[in-house]
This record gives C-alpha cells, structure tokens and sequence, in this order.
C-alpha cells in the first residue's frame, strides 16, 4: 500500500475518486443550491461570487447541478460494472470451465458483439428502447459483459488445470462448488482492475448518450445532458460547457489513474490482458 | 494468402448475419406495439394499420427475418419514414462527408503524433518525453464532446478563424471537427510509437549500424523506424473504425452533415427505416476495415504467419 500511494497517478487518481465518490454521496449536503430551481430573471448569468459556476439557461445554479451529476455518473457507472461484471463474469467462468457447446455459444456471441462498433449499439439500443436512465444501463452492460467474459474464460482455462482444481474434483466437489471455491478466486484481480477502469469507460459512454440526447433526460442533471445545452449557449454563456465537461474528464481521469495505479500494483502482466 | 483471405472472408459471413440478425431484432425491442410507437400516441387506426403493412410487421416473424434478409442482399435498404426517398440515397450522400472526417482527423493525428512519438523515444525521461506524455494522458481522458465546444470557444468564437458548424467553408470547415476527433487517436499513436521506437533502438542491430559507423539519424530513421512502424500501421487501420463511430459525436458538435448525425437525426424523428440502414452501414464498413487492417499486418510484416 505504501508503496502505491507514492506512485503520483494512483494517489492523485484515488484522490479524484474519492472526490467523485463525496460529491454523489454528499450532494445534498455540500451543493449551494437546490439543482432543479430555476431563477429565469437570470438566465445564463456568469460566475459570480453567489454563483461561483454561473447559472445555467433555465437559471439553475451550474455548481450544484455538477455536484448532484456526479450522482447520475457513479449510478450508471456502478450498475453497469455490477450488471457486465455479473452476466460476464458467470458466462466467462462456465464457458471456460465446461467448454463445450457452452463455449461455442458465448464465444460466437462475443464476437458478434465485438464485431459491432460498442457505442454504435448501444446508441441503436437506447434508439428503440426509449431515451432513459435505466436504458442507458441496460444497454452498457449489454455491450459490456463480453470484456469480462473473455477476460474470465482465458485465465479459467489456465486455472481450470492446476492440482489443486483436479484435488477438489478428485475429493467429491460439485462443478458450482469447484467454480465458486476455487476457481473463481484466483482469477478475480484482473476483474477488479477491469471493472475500475470499466467505471470510467461507463461514466464517459453515458455522458456521450446524454450529450447526444439519448441518455438521461430533464430536469435531471447529467453531466453529458450539461453539455448539450452549453453548446447551444456557445460564445454566449460558454460556462455552461466549460464546467460539466471538466467534471466528466476529472472523473474519467481519476478512474483511469486509478485503474493504472491497480494494475502495477496487482501484476504488470494484466495490461496485456485487459486492452 | 489467399488461403487466409478466403478463410477470414467465410469467417465474416456468420458475423454480419449476427449483424443483420440483431438490426432485424431492432424494431421489435420497442416497447409495446411498434406500429402504434412510430405512428405516435393517438395516431388514426387506419395509419397504424398502414404503418403496420409498410413494414411487414403484420406477417409472421420468420417471413418477416427472410423478406428482410432478401430485400438487404438485393441492395434494397427500404424507404424513410419521412420523406419516402431511398434511405440508400440518403446515405450515400452523407457517406463521403463522414469519410472526409475521418480522414481528416487521422492526418491530423499523424501529424502530432510522429514528431512527438519519434522525439520521445529518442530522449527518454527527458522534458520533452514528459511533455509528450503528459499530452498523451490528456488526449485520453478529454472526451470529445468537451474537447469540441474548447475548440469552438477558442477558434470560432474568440478568434473567428474557423466556422462553428457546416461543412460549406471546405477547407476551413473540416479543421476543428478534423482537430476534435483527432486528438485521442494523436495520443494513442503517439505512445505507440515512443514505445515501439524505444524497443527497437535498444536492438543489437541498431548499435551495430552505429558502430559501423552509420550516422545516428540514419541508424534512427532508416533502420529503427522501419520496424518500428510496424505495429504503429496497424493500430492505425484499426483505429480507423473507431473514428467512423466517434464520428457520431463529433458530427453532433459541428453539425457536420455525415453518417452519425444523419443517425441521430433519425432517431429523433423516430425514422427507423433510416436509423436500421445507417447502423448496417456504420457497422460494415467497421467490419471491412478491421478485416483489410489484418491483411495489412501481414503485408508489412512477412514474419508474422495468417493463421
């Protein structure tokens, strides 16, 4: 541990998270402002010392909707890590560990699904499912699971021969159990840093769904969403593009940092593995 | 080769089916009746009804996969919900602005990236090599739709050299949205290549020429860099396909009359016909890319076997 947080872009990435993580977490308590209420007298105003961010077209205080976005950001990255990580890690594991006609099925899945351009289907997901946060997450962790899956079924097929998987076979153990107990254990560290960094992949895809209007829709703050409007209000209030964009690559670094940091920490070698 | 071209081209016939099979399933995910969703709440029966027959959804589904499959193998990508025109048509002249683009944003990521990527290499751990890092970490992480709207305030508000949206200046047009979409693949090559110069500079052969007394830029650009471009050529190609779906976004921000934009347009306007044709065709030419990028691979490098 020691020695990681000497290593500057890990501390500085587990900085950021931390921040990210306080702001969603705290939004009520630290945003000035309530995100929703709208001053329309003041349209577009610049930051001043009352509103350090500005105020945004509707009159909505921009600082406190870019501290109550990080909600809507760590909601979606989260839900889609655990849903991919879930439904990828389980197809990944039998896939690998029974091999098989299983394996052929969810293989020729991946490579369907990797063939596919991944925003470019989510887009046509979110397109025909309608314009929504859970729909934004359903459709990342659709296109999100085959990382994990590949990821788990590689290192399970070296695992999956070692004495000590063939000793629990050879003392009784059930396939669940074998998978559950012994298996899945060793191969989990490259998914901890897949899913950091899968965080920040969640984070920038939502924002990009938002920012092209197929994401989270008004009143509700998204950082992406944000920005839509901003661009509209360029030359004119360019502070409303200036700060969610900021938010979102923070954020985004901060995770990616943090992801680095894990993988030098854990093993050099997982570089290799997860790109 | 051939044996391999013919090998990947079988490959890619299952895939595309995938493809096709998943734009297919599309139109049925929306929610409720379809029919009913495109003609929009409270619509007249007799329009849901023909809304219904226009797109065969009145037919069983199996009929409704062939006569799609079919109708696609004959080059027959269906008629817009909204101006009854070809949506073949449409794409067709929204394809080259898109392929302008891309080939505007990886010129200027070649531009950025060799100079930077080759002085890196060959000053390690200098300050230039941190700059250079510090540039690629940045390009990362900046996501374009951040990237973009900096641009336009810097360049086309502040000092108005530039057009904010459209493609009809020509040249003047193309250099932000080029800029906006280049940017994270200029960062990307750009570690590529300091990585992959530095390894080969550390060769044996490279000392060699040197002691034979070749002149050090020599030994660098003729012998180094040869091999080092390599692996550079092919993230290069593959990268390609990605800029075609970064596209989507940068189109967004300049209003640039491409392929995404035309998809966005459609989906708000809820024209599945069009958005079902622009994704196939998004989708292939990625598809075409990748596969012409893994023949590429072979091509500059003989050691590496076609399996």
């Amino acid at each position: 541990m020691k020695r990681l947080l000497k290593n500057f872009a890990f501390t500085s990435g587990l900085i950021l998270t931390v921040v990210l993580v306080l702001a969603a977490l705290a939004a009520p308590a630290l945003a000035p402002y309530d995100p929703n209420v709208q001053d329309t007298m003041r349209r577009l105003e610049a930051p001043s010392h009352q509103h350090p961010l500005g105020l945004d077209d509707l009159g909505r205080d921009v600082l406190s909707r870019v501290i109550f976005g990080a909600r809507v950001s760590l909601r979606v990255g989260f839900s889609v890590v655990i849903l991919a990580s879930l439904v990828g890690v389980t197809l990944g594991a039998m896939s690998g560990y029974f091999g098989g006609a299983v394996d052929v099925i969810v293989m020729r899945l991946c490579d369907i699904l990797l063939a596919f351009p991944g925003i470019l289907l989510a887009i046509a997901l979110v397109a025909v499912l309608g314009p929504s946060l859970n729909n934004v997450i359903l459709a990342l962790a659709i296109i999100g699971w085959v990382g994990y899956a590949r990821l788990v079924r590689g290192q399970v097929l070296k695992v999956r021969e070692m004495e000590y998987v063939t000793a629990a076979k050879a003392l009784g153990a059930k396939s669940p159990r074998v998978i559950i107990r012994h298996v899945l254990p060793n191969v989990i560290n490259p998914v901890i840093v897949m899913a950091t960094l899968g965080l920040a992949g969640a984070i920038l895809s939502e924002a990009a769904l938002s920012f092209l209007g197929l994401g989270v829709q008004p009143p509700t703050p998204s950082w992406g969403a944000m920005l839509t409007a901003g661009r509209r209000y360029l030359g004119l209030a360019n502070h409303l593009a200036i700060f969610p964009g900021a938010a979102i690559m923070l954020a985004v670094m901060g995770l990616n940092f943090l992801g680095d940091g894990l993988i030098d920490a854990l093993d050099p070698k997982y570089r290799k593995l997860i790109r | 080769m051939t044996q391999y071209i013919i090998r990947r081209l079988l490959q890619m016939i299952p895939i595309t089916l995938g493809i096709l099979t998943l734009i297919f399933s599309l139109i049925h995910l929306i929610p409720g009746d379809p029919a009913v969703q495109i003609a929009g709440e409270g619509a007249r029966p007799q329009d849901v009804q023909q809304i219904r027959k226009a797109l065969g959804l009145d037919e069983p589904l199996w009929k409704q996969y062939v006569t799609y499959l079919n109708k696609i193998a004959h080059g027959d990508l269906g008629r817009s919900f909204r101006t009854n025109e070809s949506v073949a048509k449409e794409i067709a002249a929204r394809y080259p602005a898109t392929i302008q683009l891309a080939f505007g944003a990886m010129f200027v990521a070649l531009l950025v990236a060799f100079p930077l990527g080759i002085v890196s290499a060959i000053y390690r751990n200098s300050w230039i090599d941190n700059v250079a890092r510090f540039f690629a970490l940045i390009g990362v992480s900046m996501p374009s739709f951040w990237f973009g709207p900096l641009l336009i305030i810097a360049f086309a508000i502040n000092h108005p050299w530039f057009p904010v949206s459209g493609r009809e200046e020509g040249f003047k047009s193309i250099v932000l949205p080029s800029l906006t979409m280049g940017l994270a693949l200029a960062a990307i090559l750009t570690r590529m290549i300091r990585v992959s110069l530095a390894e080969e500079l550390n060769q044996l052969y490279v000392t060699t020429a040197i002691a034979k007394g070749v002149a050090r830029s020599k030994a660098i650009f003729r012998h180094a860099l040869k091999n080092a471009l390599i692996p550079v050529i092919t993230i290069l190609a593959l990268q390609f396909g990605s800029l075609l779906t970064g596209a989507i976004i940068t189109e967004q921000i300049f209003s640039w009359p491409g392929l995404g934009r035309l998809l966005i347009q459609s989906i708000t306007t809820r024209d599945y016909p069009q958005v079902q044709a622009s994704i196939l065709v998004i989708a292939l030419t990625y598809i075409l890319v990748n596969f012409a990028s893994d023949l590429l691979y072979g091509v500059v490098d003989p050691r590496i076997k076609l399996e």
